[in-house]
């Protein structure tokens, strides 16, 4: 079984998001990683891009596909996480811990609107 | 057998060759005439071997491939049907091999006789108005049908036609074929048994669409049984549908795109005419199209005159060249050489066929793998992997198993709708036995996954090469042979 986090929220892209004082943290789920399988590149935005909800802010490919990743929130790319660059597998042993990017959001309710662990554990059942 | 993998470059010695050429008989030395700009520095860097050393290199590459000619190639979406030898001798005929592009059209009479017979032959196969088969290969034809849409939409000064509407199941190639042509991706739903959903696409069809493009039967191998009504659907709102051809085999002799409604369509001559596939083909990939879009075909084309002779001609109103010249002729032979002998009748049979096999296939094997969407389907069907989930034992594993039983493995994690697709497609040149050995074999690695499931994911252990690190090869490619030999030196 796939691992869903109590306190993140999560789009049905299958994205997570962690709002600490206006600022969002963003990765993808486990449940991603898991039906990516082995990750060899992170393709992330750079510091300073906007960003908007529901909108492609970059891609995740594996030996299986590649995907798009959908941003869930608005606002300004503040930092990516470099360490990706050189070991995207790091997304495979702990999608929570290695987030991708962080963004100043622009519209703090838009966190709001997303699934909450409850919601998002439905998804990935169908 | 020997572990072979040597690359020619290692054979290579200094002088050493397996030619020697005449002297010239025009008397005069061309080098002497090439301007010093024209000229290399240095030599090219070839390899220098023998005709022996040639021969027995690529014999023993070769013996490494697995073919049709080899065993089994359930490669769905990709018709690995037999290529008949007879296809083989007649393509290779010296009055085809020796002829020139650019030789007189009067001395090439017969090539431009047979692509216009082929031609025709199409456009019966495909209930469509005219054919031309200068496209390379299948998403080359994809790329000149929408070209063709797309020049239709502007000769109407209907500049805002756009989108192309494509389903979520359809091949890859659609979506890249439409971005290529300049054109946006609109995705359409398809419903939990694969078919298009109706309803879904009806609020996508405003005076922005520039057609859809469709395979059927689908990705899943079912028969889009709305087809009438999305034609309906799409020329009312003033759009074009494109028919993937990827999927024709099963409708052979039987059900025609252009009798669907279908405006514009491509034709894998590499799938359902049994021309060599994979490995570079080369293939081809005729574009028929409606009467009213003939003018937009590419140039240069074959015209039939009144007197029965045959000449090359060019149209002002066509979207241009795609091609060298009338495209890649081999493959055309091959594929009139298949039609002629198959014949009006037994044509009839390849749909039926094809079908009857995978259906076979199918029911024998839902026990043991996930039949996601049942009832009959066409020339293949997709499974969503093993049935017990429980083993860990994943598509991919059972891909590899079955190279250990000799097996092609089938395509794996295509369509995208499901997480452990596996699509088979078996064509209908297969005996019942091989159908047989494959189901056999399938079972076997269902209960392997039970019982040993890591026999499972060590797989394949019997071949030449075992698994490869897929993950490394992606991070770190090594990509040329200098690079090799410096990393074999370190």
């Amino acid at each position: 079984m796939s691992k869903i986090l109590e306190n993140l929220r999560y789009a049905d892209s299958h994205e997570w998001v962690k709002l600490e004082d206006g600022i969002a943290t963003v990765g993808i789920t486990d449940y991603a990683q898991h039906a990516l399988g082995s990750i060899v590149y992170v393709d992330m935005p750079e510091e300073g891009d906007e960003v908007t909800a529901g909108e492609e802010f970059g891609a995740v490919e594996s030996v299986k596909a590649a995907s798009d990743l959908i941003s869930p929130v608005s606002g300004t790319v503040i930092e990516i996480n470099t360490a990706l660059e050189d070991s995207p597998e790091l997304v495979n042993e702990d999608a929570y811990g290695n987030w991708i990017m962080k963004v100043e959001v622009s519209d703090p309710a838009e966190v709001e609107k997303l699934l909450d662990a409850e919601g998002y554990a439905k998804i990935c059942e169908e | 057998m020997k572990y072979y993998d040597k690359l020619i470059f290692e054979l290579s010695r200094p002088g050493r060759k397996g030619y020697e050429l005449p002297a010239t008989d025009f008397g005069h030395d061309a080098f002497a005439e090439m301007p010093a700009t024209l000229m290399r520095e240095k030599d090219a860097d070839l390899p220098e071997v023998s005709e022996l050393d040639v021969v027995r290199h690529y014999t023993n590459l070769s013996n490494k491939n697995f073919g049709v000619d080899t065993g089994f190639y359930p490669l769905g979406s990709c018709t690995m049907k037999y290529n008949p030898k007879i296809n083989e001798e007649l393509a290779a005929l010296p009055a085809f091999t020796q002829i020139h592009p650019l030789q007189d059209e009067k001395s090439i009479q017969g090539a431009l006789e047979l692509y216009w017979n082929l031609q025709h032959a199409l456009s019966n196969i495909a209930g469509l108005y005219e054919f031309t088969l200068n496209p390379y290969a299948g998403a080359h034809g994809e790329l000149t049908g929408l070209m063709v849409m797309r020049q239709y939409h502007i000769a109407n000064g209907d500049l805002k036609r756009t989108k192309v509407i494509v389903p979520d199941s359809a091949h890859g190639t659609n979506p890249a074929s439409a971005m290529v042509a300049g054109l946006q991706v609109v995705e359409v739903k398809s419903k939990p048994n694969g078919s298009i959903d109706v309803e879904d696409l009806k609020p996508l069809l405003d005076d922005t669409v520039a057609g859809i493009m469709m395979t059927n039967p689908n990705t899943l191998g079912m028969f889009e049984t709305e087809i009438m009504e999305i034609a309906k659907l799409v020329h009312e709102a003033g759009g074009l549908l494109y028919y993937d051809g990827a999927n024709l085999n099963p409708l052979l002799g039987k059900v025609r795109p252009g009798d669907m409604g279908f405006d514009i369509m491509h034709i894998n001559l590499h799938k359902t005419f049994s021309t060599p596939h994979g490995g570079g083909g080369p293939g081809s990939g005729p574009v028929g199209v409606v009467e009213k879009l003939a003018k937009f075909l590419p140039n240069p084309r074959v015209k039939k005159n009144s007197d029965g002779s045959f000449t090359i001609t060019t149209d002002e109103d066509s979207l241009g060249s795609i091609s060298t010249f009338l495209g890649n002729f081999g493959v055309m032979m091959k594929a009139y050489a298949y039609i002629l002998t198959l014949g009006k009748e037994n044509l009839k049979n390849v749909g039926p066929m094809a079908t009857l096999n995978a259906n076979y296939i199918k029911e024998s094997l839902k026990d043991d793998y996930l039949l996601p969407i049942e009832g009959v389907c066409k020339h293949e069907f997709v499974f969503d992997g093993l049935k017990d989930k429980s083993t860990g034992v994943t598509t991919l594993n059972v891909a590899k198993r079955l190279l250990d039983y000799g097996f092609h493995a089938p395509t794996i994690y295509f369509p995208l709708l499901f997480h452990e697709s596996m699509m088979i497609e078996p064509t209908e040149t297969e005996a019942l036995e091989t159908l047989d050995e494959f189901i056999e074999v399938m079972h076997k690695v269902a209960a392997e996954a039970k019982e040993n499931p890591d026999l499972v994911k060590d797989a394949p252990v019997t071949t030449l090469v075992r698994k490869l690190d897929e993950t490394g090869a992606a991070k770190n490619p090594i990509l040329t042979y200098r690079h090799l030999v410096s990393e074999d030196n370190k």
